[in-house]
């Protein structure tokens, strides 16, 4: 089967600092595809190389088996939605407003919605539970529910694959399982295909189909969450003790931080 | 659905209707007021057609209110606009022409074209625009990278724009002695009584495509607000979309300082009423904007006329006194 993305050897510099050094790999369309790694190990990068926000010095990108550039903007952001990890926006819109901004992509320059855009949004709105806050402005809601109506606003944007940038971060634990479920039953349901960034290796044990796991911009580990997630690689990643133990729910790991005061038996504490 | 979503295009063409015709209440008010004493009913009776009774009326509104009305409305437009599209790319509300230091460079290219002795166009306009283009350039590259999103390093920027222009306007208003003097400082503080018939024309031929291109590009600026990658993600080439709106902007902001001087803090007021009432979406703020600040303008200049007992006073002061109360109260509230 085609993938939803092929990325060869691309490569990212900020400034005189290489942040991505020769990743290659493949997202299988329907995949719930996390990337995870320490922080600067260029997550967030990658993921903005695979929106089209920042372009790959070198290697290529195919998407849906068409290479990047031979997509025009608007194309793009027909194919692939990207949920950032926040708008901060002293301008008001309403929750309505910002959902409906997915639709213009497929609209002319105006971008007047038609009924059709309308039923989406509300649609899309029902879906993230978000409908009730329909007239709400934006920036008075909390984190969760942001994250929740910019992920209505990419399923509005009708695209076969949605990126998001640490869509739980700063959420507390009922919040962080409510987007990973629902991003779970958009890719089951919808088949969407999921690249999600993610800094809590935990979740993206529990719900990662794949796992890519990045170190100082080189591609450390790639495969199922239980292949990845070993506590050879994690610890060489993230340069800390782990305990990885099969999850009493499920069968995929959990990882356990060891503190300093139970690595040697001799300590005092 | 219990409820149906509002109709946007309708939310537009109403909006747009009632701002007209506020915007020809002001204009209507504004030509009927004046030192000569002809008051609303004459005027109505001119515009009936009665005009047979008092030549001398038909003059007074020809040359002198209506010319006068027309310039304000534009300059009032533009300035509101120029403060609408300035917030929605430097997503800072507080953003203005004036307060940026955008008119102050506009002024200085103009100043440089009246003493070079000048026609008002295309020559001092020209100037002017050089000149607004100078310090925007300036102002981006002092706020380039992430320190632009930080709002006090950005008006800071503005305020340290502006009072470099200021100095370079006192610098030139010092060395000119003859009788341009006089005509720079009452233009530089904002006045409209100076211009005909014609030269609102003029005016209103540069104008005009800018109000199409904001218009047309307002959903785009819907989308920019909410942030540059944002923006490129929906399918907005941002780079391209900057320099268009940047450039149509110093155009607009230009072709009015140099026909009115300075006139600061209109793009403050409007755009803020209107958000307040009609929200953020720019494809109902661009219109209401264009017509509401054209008549806040046209009020602003008739309660110059009308307030001093003897003469008048340049329209910057009733703007200045309004707008910077208004955005002192902003910057208090954003705190």
């Amino acid at each position: 089967m085609q993938a939803a993305i092929e990325a060869r050897h691309l490569e990212y510099t900020y400034g005189r600092e290489l942040v991505l050094n020769d990743i290659s790999f493949a997202v299988s369309k329907g995949d719930f595809f996390i990337i995870i790694g320490p922080n600067g190990s260029g997550k967030t990068t990658l993921l903005k190389l695979l929106s089209g926000i920042f372009k790959s010095l070198a290697g290529s990108l195919a998407i849906d088996g068409q290479p990047l550039q031979s997509y025009s903007r608007k194309m793009l952001a027909r194919t692939i939605a990207y949920v950032p990890q926040m708008i901060q926006t002293d301008f008001p819109f309403t929750v309505r407003e910002v959902v409906l901004m997915g639709r213009s992509p497929h609209l002319g320059v105006l971008g007047l919605e038609g009924v059709k855009d309308r039923d989406l949004a509300e649609e899309a709105m029902g879906f993230t539970e978000v409908a009730h806050l329909a007239k709400r402005k934006l920036n008075e809601l909390s984190g969760g529910e942001c994250q929740r109506v910019y992920i209505a606003r990419a399923i509005c944007q009708q695209t076969g694959i949605i990126l998001l940038d640490e869509p739980t971060a700063s959420l507390d634990l009922a919040h962080q399982v409510r987007i990973m479920d629902l991003m779970e039953k958009l890719q089951k349901e919808r088949k969407i295909t999921v690249v999600m960034v993610s800094h809590d290796v935990n979740l993206a044990a529990m719900y990662g189909s794949r796992v890519l796991l990045l170190k100082e911009g080189r591609l450390l580990n790639l495969g199922l969450p239980q292949e990845v997630m070993t506590f050879e690689s994690l610890e060489d990643a993230y340069g800390c003790r782990l305990l990885v133990d099969a999850s009493p729910i499920g069968s995929f790991p959990r990882i356990t931080l060891v503190p300093e005061r139970y690595m040697k038996p001799e300590s005092t504490v | 659905m219990n409820q149906t979503p509002p109709n946007l295009l309708k939310k537009i063409l109403i909006t747009t209707v009632v701002a007209l015709m506020f915007f020809l209440v002001t204009v209507l008010l504004g030509i009927s007021i004046g030192s000569s004493g002809k008051t609303l009913f004459s005027v109505f009776e001119w515009l009936a057609g009665k005009g047979d009774a008092d030549p001398m009326l038909h003059t007074i509104i020809w040359q002198i209110r209506l010319p006068r009305v027309l310039l304000a409305a534009m300059v009032g437009a533009s300035l509101s606009m120029g403060g609408l599209v300035f917030q929605a790319l430097l997503r800072n509300p507080l953003a203005e022409p004036y307060i940026l230091g955008i008119s102050g460079g506009a002024a200085i290219g103009a100043i440089i074209g009246i003493l070079l002795g000048l026609a008002r166009f295309p020559g001092v306009t020209l100037f002017a625009f050089v000149g607004s283009c100078a310090t925007l350039a300036l102002l981006l590259m002092m706020t380039s990278g992430s320190t632009i999103l930080r709002k006090d390093s950005l008006l800071l920027s503005g305020v340290m724009v502006n009072a470099f222009c200021s100095a370079l306007i006192m610098f030139l208003v010092s060395i000119t002695q003859d009788a341009r003097l006089h005509n720079i400082i009452f233009w530089l503080m904002g006045d409209l009584g100076m211009v005909g018939m014609g030269q609102t024309g003029i005016l209103a031929g540069i104008l005009l495509p800018c109000f199409i291109v904001f218009f047309l590009l307002s959903n785009t600026l819907n989308l920019m607000v909410m942030g540059k990658e944002s923006a490129l993600a929906m399918g907005i080439n941002v780079q391209v979309m900057n320099i268009i709106l940047l450039v149509s902007t110093s155009i607009m902001i230009s072709a009015s300082v140099s026909y009115s001087g300075l006139i600061g803090f209109v793009g403050l007021v409007m755009p803020h009423l209107l958000r307040l009432v009609l929200g953020s979406d720019h494809r109902v703020l661009v219109p209401a904007c264009i017509f509401g600040g054209g008549g806040y303008m046209v009020l602003c200049d008739l309660l110059a006329r009308a307030l001093p007992r003897q003469g008048e006073m340049p329209a910057g002061v009733v703007t200045a006194l309004i707008g910077a109360s208004l955005f002192i109260y902003l910057l208090k509230r954003a705190k």
